[in-house]
């Protein structure tokens, strides 16, 4: 399984996701950046990350994601 | 707002999109973004091929030629219409309105009802609710429902939000009177406020066209567009989607007394594959019951992309047969809406190109 971090690298390349708490206010991911992701977290993690969810708080950085996944995946 | 008609009916629906496709591997250099990255949101959103006229090609061109069609061959008569509703974003003129401009193209008779409805994603909604209001006139028995939009006209070719999705299309929806007293049920909500959210910054009253709002911009995101251009917040639109939609088809439903269960079809508009699949799953209905094809065949058409689905999914089947069918449009305005009718047997249902 990839890691989260591994996803978001395979998807904006130039830039350290470690290095930043903001992702989308710091320019590394824009909206459609985020519809891949959930995409590919959807598939990785096999989980179902709800439309309502898709919003930017929840993609702002790495603990956000984590905590979407926790949260999508306690979902029935 | 809720509404309810009974014996109305949809008697034909003909989608029409120009012959010229385009797809979106070779439009992808126009972007400015990696390749790679392009093609893992080809995936995930559905954008494959695109129909767009070529040239200036307007709104009344795409109209007048789906009406010689169902002239042509025999789905109506010429004279037999009694209302034209011209439902559009990308009228020919600011004045006189499309509707007039096709009545006279064809030499529709003068008695008859021509309306343009400025209206987008929403706009076979609230056509449909024209027309059925219209047939409450004992002069009316037959309206023509034209969707139709060229808006590619309008989007910046360097704008990969929007550009890749965008399609034009037009479509004729014959709706008249019906034995059958079959409740049709609809819903509408309307959000100005939130208006920006989606809107050609220039070329009305407000801020005319001119060099200055024809220059391309950098949106931040690396999309090239200019004020004339259609600009869409993506983020903003999805989650109005995703929180607005479903709870206005759960209240259509409790209206009619039928659950998500006895509805054949959910025959949305088409935004793109990701966002009806999420709809879906918040819905807990199907993919299959909610088909989201039409993005990767032809585009984004706005309001036509309803009877496109129908066209494109369900021609044969309405031919011979009945559906019971949740419609709903959502987008600019904002305007959201549902229906819930039956669908079918349609007396005519196909899918043509303009050359």
């Amino acid at each position: 399984m990839k890691t989260v971090l591994e996803i978001l690298s395979g998807i904006r390349l130039e830039f350290d996701f470690t290095a930043s708490d903001s992702f989308i206010r710091d320019g590394m991911l824009d909206s459609y950046d985020v519809m891949t992701l959930v995409a590919e977290l959807e598939q990785s993690y096999g989980v179902t990350i709800a439309g309502v969810d898709i919003v930017p708080e929840n993609f702002c950085n790495l603990a956000a994601i984590q905590n979407l996944l926790s949260k999508s995946a306690a979902k029935p | 707002m809720n509404f309810s008609f009974s014996h109305r009916r949809i008697s034909g629906v003909l989608a029409v999109v120009p012959a010229n496709e385009r797809s979106f591997v070779d439009e992808m250099s126009n972007f400015n973004f990696p390749p790679a990255r392009s093609l893992k949101l080809k995936q995930v959103m559905g954008y494959d091929k695109h129909r767009i006229v070529e040239g200036p090609v307007c709104a009344s061109d795409l109209g007048c030629f789906a009406l010689e069609y169902a002239f042509g061959h025999g789905f109506v008569g010429r004279n037999q219409i009694d209302a034209l509703l011209v439902v559009t974003q990308s009228p020919d003129y600011f004045m006189p309105p499309t509707s007039s401009v096709i009545q006279g193209r064809l030499g529709l008779k003068q008695d008859l009802f021509c309306m343009d409805i400025n209206q987008g994603c929403a706009g076979f909604l609230i056509g449909l609710l024209e027309a059925f209001l219209l047939l409450g006139q004992d002069s009316v028995s037959k309206v023509a429902l034209l969707n139709v939009d060229v808006l590619s006209r309008k989007v910046s070719p360097r704008d990969r939000n929007s550009y890749p999705l965008i399609g034009d299309a037009a479509s004729l929806t014959l709706v008249e009177r019906s034995e059958d007293p079959t409740p049709i049920h609809a819903n509408l909500k309307m959000d100005g406020a939130a208006r920006e959210a989606l809107m050609i910054p220039a070329g009305g009253f407000r801020l005319p066209s001119t060099p200055e709002t024809a220059v391309l911009e950098d949106d931040g995101e690396n999309n090239l567009r200019a004020k004339d251009h259609l600009r869409m917040d993506g983020s903003a639109i999805f989650n109005f989607v995703q929180v607005e939609v479903p709870p206005l088809v759960e209240d259509l439903l409790r209206t009619a007394g039928a659950s998500a269960g006895d509805v054949d079809y959910f025959l949305f508009h088409q935004p793109n594959r990701f966002m009806l699949q999420k709809l879906a799953e918040r819905m807990q209905v199907p993919y299959e019951k909610m088909p989201s094809n039409v993005v990767e065949h032809y585009g984004n058409s706005s309001g036509v992309t309803i009877p496109l689905v129908i066209a494109h999914n369900l021609r044969e089947r309405l031919l011979r047969d009945s559906v019971r069918a949740c419609l709903a449009g959502f987008g600019v305005g904002l305007t959201w809406s549902s229906m819930l009718l039956r669908l079918g047997p349609l007396e005519f249902c196909e899918l043509i190109e303009f050359p």
